[in-house]
């Protein structure tokens, strides 16, 4: 198979790529595949540094909203960290920066994770409603399964427990 | 015995270096990061509340259900802190100057919390060989009983809010040591290395940088922290070790097939050196100790612990070394010193010396 890029040499990599649950497939020969940038492994591809650098000041579009926004931000209320400094270290003062600088810190997140949303463990304490909403999230997708496999009472069911805590987080 | 004796005098578990794959893995280590939500991140200094936050913790640390004893770092001595430094115990960052730095310790050193390093809280569990699920388990069990006490930082969107952004999410880091030498000498090293890191794992060379490190000893890690579950952070890093030891053990039977006489000579020299040797480097050590190490695990060499080079390449470097000698060292003694340890370890070898 002949590379899709350049069609002309031999295609022996395969690059696949999944952006928002979309797949997209092609195949590149070596060369291309590189120029494509998708295999940089030279240098750490993951560097703080090169985040930050890249976040702040590579891209024009970003480069206009920081010096639109930059005297803008309002320095942290809790622990006093101004957005200077959080981009000079890349570093966070407390649990109050994130809501402050969410807007700045959000394409930051996204880059450094490629992901967008947290998946993993909710702890009990600061997570009690959290926890719940997952729970349901997770229900509901037993109760499709279930609607699929024509089990309805078994649907029914779930749907019953799905409706009590609902409920119960309408009370908390 | 003092707590801080203690520390430095008993054996970490993760250094009898048992445990499955442990002829290629050394260490498994899972690590997460956590904050109080209340108190500003050690990195503001702001005294008042780390020390609140220390003060918490100590009181949470009470009820675990495990035994942990603290440590308050201003009352430890330079040597004593690299010393935990060496055996993996705590960062370098948590050895420099700041306030209210803290450590606690259960009996095997197999769990340890680091208290306002980077992070308020960084709990760490390390075990000897390829143990990721189980270190993921413990880790996960000591993080719930704290939880108990503590009111942890966290938001739906990014989870457990961490002071860099790297470590938003899980705060979950995994890594496991493992040992190289057959990728190395069959020239196989980068290349797996490189595909290792295409795979979304960080590598670091132990004892230098990418894959020039004595001692062939790397740091595999996950890189990234958000968006997975803890449990697919853990498959995904344990699907890549398992390649990364089928190769390694491949490149040691093809070097015992194709390049026999070279390979043994390679070992016994080691082997000579390091019982032999009147005086000794760090470096040349760790690298004569991982030739030794493969002689083990292929069988070459008889009656010698294959835990060899985990035990040692802790014992031999400089803090520990003079905390076993009760005394400073400069470097030359080190290097005297190191090399009566190595050989008082491979049971003497002094048979047919006057």
């Amino acid at each position: 198979m002949l590379c899709q890029e350049c069609n002309q040499n031999e295609a022996t990599v395969r690059l696949t790529k999944i952006v928002q649950d979309k797949k997209t497939e092609i195949y590149l020969c070596p060369e291309c595949a590189r120029k494509k940038g998708e295999f940089g492994l030279g240098e750490d591809p993951l560097s703080l540094h090169n985040f930050l650098t890249a976040f702040m000041g590579g891209d024009p579009e970003q480069q206009k909203s920081r010096s639109g926004t930059l005297t803008g931000v309002a320095e942290c209320p809790v622990c006093g960290l101004s957005y200077g400094e959080f981009r000079e270290k890349g570093r966070l003062g407390c649990a109050r920066c994130f809501s402050n600088f969410a807007d700045q810190l959000k394409p930051l997140v996204n880059r450094i994770h490629g992901r967008e949303e947290h998946r993993g463990k909710v702890p009990v304490r600061t997570g009690g409603l959290i926890r719940k909403k997952r729970e349901i999230e997770k229900m509901r997708k037993q109760m499709e399964k279930a609607v699929q496999e024509e089990n309805f009472e078994e649907a029914a069911r779930v749907r019953d427990e799905i409706k009590k805590l609902e409920q119960e987080m309408e009370e908390d | 015995m003092s707590q801080e004796k203690r520390v430095q005098k008993e054996q970490s578990k993760w250094m009898q270096g048992k445990g499955p794959m442990s002829d290629v893995v050394i260490s498994s280590r899972a690590r997460l990061a956590r904050n109080l939500a209340d108190f500003s991140f050690p990195s503001r200094e702001q005294k008042e509340d780390l020390q609140e936050v220390s003060r918490q913790v100590v009181e949470a640390l009470q009820d675990l259900p495990y035994r942990l004893d603290f440590l308050a770092l201003d009352q430890l001595s330079e040597l004593e802190k690299k010393a935990l430094v060496e055996r993996h115990l705590m960062s370098i960052n948590q050895a420099g100057p700041g306030p209210e730095k803290g450590l606690a310790l259960d009996r095997d050193q197999m769990i340890s919390i680091m208290v306002n390093e980077e992070d308020h809280l960084r709990i760490q569990v390390l075990y000897p060989g390829m143990q990721l699920q189980d270190a993921l388990r413990l880790v996960d069990e000591v993080d719930d009983a704290l939880e108990q006490k503590l009111k942890y930082a966290f938001q739906e969107k990014w989870g457990y809010l961490t002071c860099c952004p790297t470590n938003l999410g899980t705060g979950l880091r995994v890594s496991v040591m493992v040992h190289l030498p057959g990728l190395k000498m069959t020239g196989n090293l980068q290349q797996t290395l490189q595909l290792v890191a295409r795979l979304g794992l960080a590598v670091r060379g132990l004892y230098g940088e990418g894959s020039e490190s004595a001692g062939n000893v790397f740091q595999l890690s996950n890189q990234t922290s958000l968006g997975l579950r803890e449990e697919e952070i853990v498959d995904n890093i344990s699907g890549v070790i398992d390649q990364v030891v089928e190769k390694e053990r491949q490149a040691r039977q093809e070097l015992l097939q194709q390049r026999e006489v070279d390979i043994k000579d390679r070992i016994w020299r080691a082997y000579g050196l390091l019982a032999y040797a009147r005086r000794i480097t760090s470096e040349e050590a760790i690298a004569l100790l991982s030739d030794l190490k493969m002689g083990i695990d292929l069988q070459i060499i008889e009656g010698i612990d294959s835990s060899i080079l985990s035990q040692l390449m802790v014992l031999i470097r400089p803090a520990t070394l003079q905390l076993i000698n009760n005394r400073e060292l400069d470097e030359a003694q080190r290097d005297i010193k190191r090399a009566e340890l190595i050989k008082e370890k491979l049971g003497g070898g002094e048979k047919h010396v006057r």
